[in-house]
């Protein structure tokens, strides 16, 4: 549905966005995922015409976004929940969308609904929101006419936990309905829950692609680690050196290279009490991320992570 | 939303935003901020401060007034807040960052342009009806307070003079706002051009014969004199075309160039 061929855009010698492709499919959802100023906002901006890009191309059902007739009731848009008049009340910004887009105006106190923002808060100056209420009312914005594709940078940024929940549960019956949705975050358990596949993007171009578990094969380039902890940590350490598995001490347990049924399996023949076994790979995501982003990173990485 | 996945938009149900709406969107914009509308009642109110100054002092001073000197009175604040208006509609989607709600709903940005201008000329004409309004009203208290029968003048000319100032005049706040995209900016530059620039100007045509010639046909301000005057006829409305390319259209193109490329942030 969303389809971004070549996409370049150069500031000056500042190459924002480089060479990126990638395709979003109806009735899932794309993560768009990386550190800030990574590229994201960029190619979103160039997606609804709000940026030229330099060059390669951008079409979302077949169309650029100008050829499309009264896009708001086709492409919901929320770049940015902060880029409101601050004088205009909630109520008001949906009802110049909704008047825009040509509905009725009962399809505001709708989206007011589905938002969660009451009366009292719609009648409100943007000015006085919080972040989290001026992301409710972007979103709201974005739903107003009824889009079958949903293109949000950072939504979720400024909600509470129940509000990412919330947030996580509309755009997955979204997207069940047959809906596109491309959200782009830089934090990854935002997106990791929700999006069916993801792409990685550091210094403007993308580093890794794939669903959740391709990604995290690759992390650990395609090697099963189990994280194991149990009663004697130093008897089952040895029996499992002896099956000629790499063990080594993390945290309270141990960091196996195997895969938990082997590690499992081991326990019980010498009958050693487990408190704890788990796939280890979960934290590989992370680090991929945060591997693969590194040149942008801000932060240096600490040299080992505990587990 | 269709529930089979198509990878294409269907479009065939959805036409293009009537450019009617569009004006009737912009014109709401104009009036639903609490800085807006203030400014719309305002420019109606220091209006009527402005005459009932202006009448007191031609009635206790016994100076004779004519309709053309009340509007003349009436333009004091409209010639001021009507640009300012004009250029704020424009300079205001950038400073809040609205452009990039206004541009995604409409990706037409020629569009939304006109139908701001569309929407600021529509203003224009209130305005002019609620100075003509303002102005009648006070012409008739003059005729009552002074004794004097109110003298109206032409008020056909009066009319066309009036609603020319004032469309230039929010037309010029508009391309000024176009040109700079920023209000402070904007505003400074349009009283500088409106305030400042006549002095040298002025100066200039005392000192050099030559620019005293072609003074009229390049000065947008000193071609309007007439108007105000609403004595405006002949090679006055040539002057008000020459210098209105170089203060009006120029600013306005240089503007509309600028909104279709800009980067909207």
């Amino acid at each position: 549905m969303i389809k971004v061929e070549g996409l370049t855009r150069a500031y000056g010698s500042f190459i924002a966005v480089n060479d990126i492709s990638f395709e979003c499919k109806p009735g899932t959802v794309t993560g768009f995922l990386g550190p800030n100023g990574a590229g994201k906002t960029t190619t979103m901006r160039v997606m609804v015409g709000l940026t030229p890009p330099t060059g390669g191309d951008v079409t979302i059902g077949g169309l650029h976004y100008a050829a499309i007739p009264n896009p708001g009731r086709h492409v919901g848009v929320l770049l940015d929940a902060s880029a409101q008049h601050a004088g205009r009340t909630g109520r008001e910004v949906l009802e110049i969308g909704a008047r825009t887009m040509g509905l009725a105006e009962s399809r505001v106190d709708e989206m007011l609904e589905l938002v969660s923002l009451d009366g009292r808060e719609a009648k409100r100056r943007v000015r006085n929101y919080s972040l989290g209420m001026r992301q409710r009312l972007g979103i709201a914005h974005a739903l107003l006419g009824d889009p079958s594709v949903l293109i949000l940078d950072e939504p979720a940024n400024g909600l509470d936990p129940a509000g990412i929940r919330w947030m996580r549960s509309l755009l997955k019956g979204f997207a069940d309905r047959g809906g596109t949705v491309l959200l782009s975050s830089h934090l990854l358990h935002e997106v990791e829950q929700i999006a069916d596949e993801m792409l990685l993007i550091g210094n403007g171009r993308i580093v890794a692609r794939g669903t959740r578990d391709e990604l995290l094969l690759n992390a650990t380039g395609g090697v099963h680690t189990t994280l194991v902890t149990a009663l004697d940590n130093g008897q089952l350490s040895m029996a499992l050196t002896e099956k000629g598995y790499a063990v080594h001490v993390a945290g309270s347990g141990l960091r196996v290279t195997a895969e938990p049924v082997d590690v499992g399996r081991v326990a019980a023949e010498l009958q050693i009490v487990l408190t704890d076994l788990r796939a280890g790979n979960e934290g590989g995501l992370e680090d991929l991320f945060l591997e693969l982003t590194a040149d942008t990173q801000r932060d240096t990485l600490p040299t080992e992570v505990p587990a | 939303m269709t529930a089979t996945a198509l990878t294409t938009l269907d479009v065939s149900q959805t036409p293009v935003v009537p450019f009617g709406r569009l004006v009737s969107v912009e014109l709401r914009k104009l009036a639903d901020t609490r800085a807006g509308r203030w400014l719309l009642i305002s420019i109606a109110a220091l209006t009527l401060i402005v005459l009932i100054i202006q009448l007191s002092v031609v009635v206790s001073q016994d100076i004779n007034a004519t309709y053309a000197d009340f509007m003349q009175g009436a333009n004091a604040p409209m010639g001021i807040l009507l640009p300012v208006l004009g250029i704020m509609s424009v300079t205001s989607e950038w400073s809040q960052r609205t452009a990039m709600v206004t541009f995604t709903l409409e990706p037409s940005r020629i569009r939304v342009m006109a139908a701001k201008f569309v929407g600021l000329i529509i203003l224009a004409l209130v305005a002019l009806v609620i100075g003509l309004l303002l102005g009648a009203l006070v012409n008739l208290l003059y005729g009552a307070f002074s004794g004097n029968d109110p003298v109206w003048g032409s008020v056909g000319k009066v009319i066309l003079c009036y609603l020319v100032v004032w469309v230039l005049g929010m037309a010029t706040g508009f391309a000024f706002g176009a040109v700079f995209l920023n209000s402070a900016a904007g505003i400074v530059l349009y009283f500088v051009y409106n305030f400042v620039l006549p002095a040298p100007f002025e100066i200039g045509a005392q000192l050099m014969d030559w620019f005293d010639t072609i003074r009229p046909w390049i000065d947008f301000n000193y071609a309007q004199g007439p108007l105000l005057d609403t004595t405006i006829s002949g090679s006055e409305w040539g002057h008000l075309v020459t210098s209105g390319l170089i203060w009006l259209v120029l600013p306005l193109l240089i503007g509309v160039w600028r909104i279709r490329r800009a980067e909207v942030k």
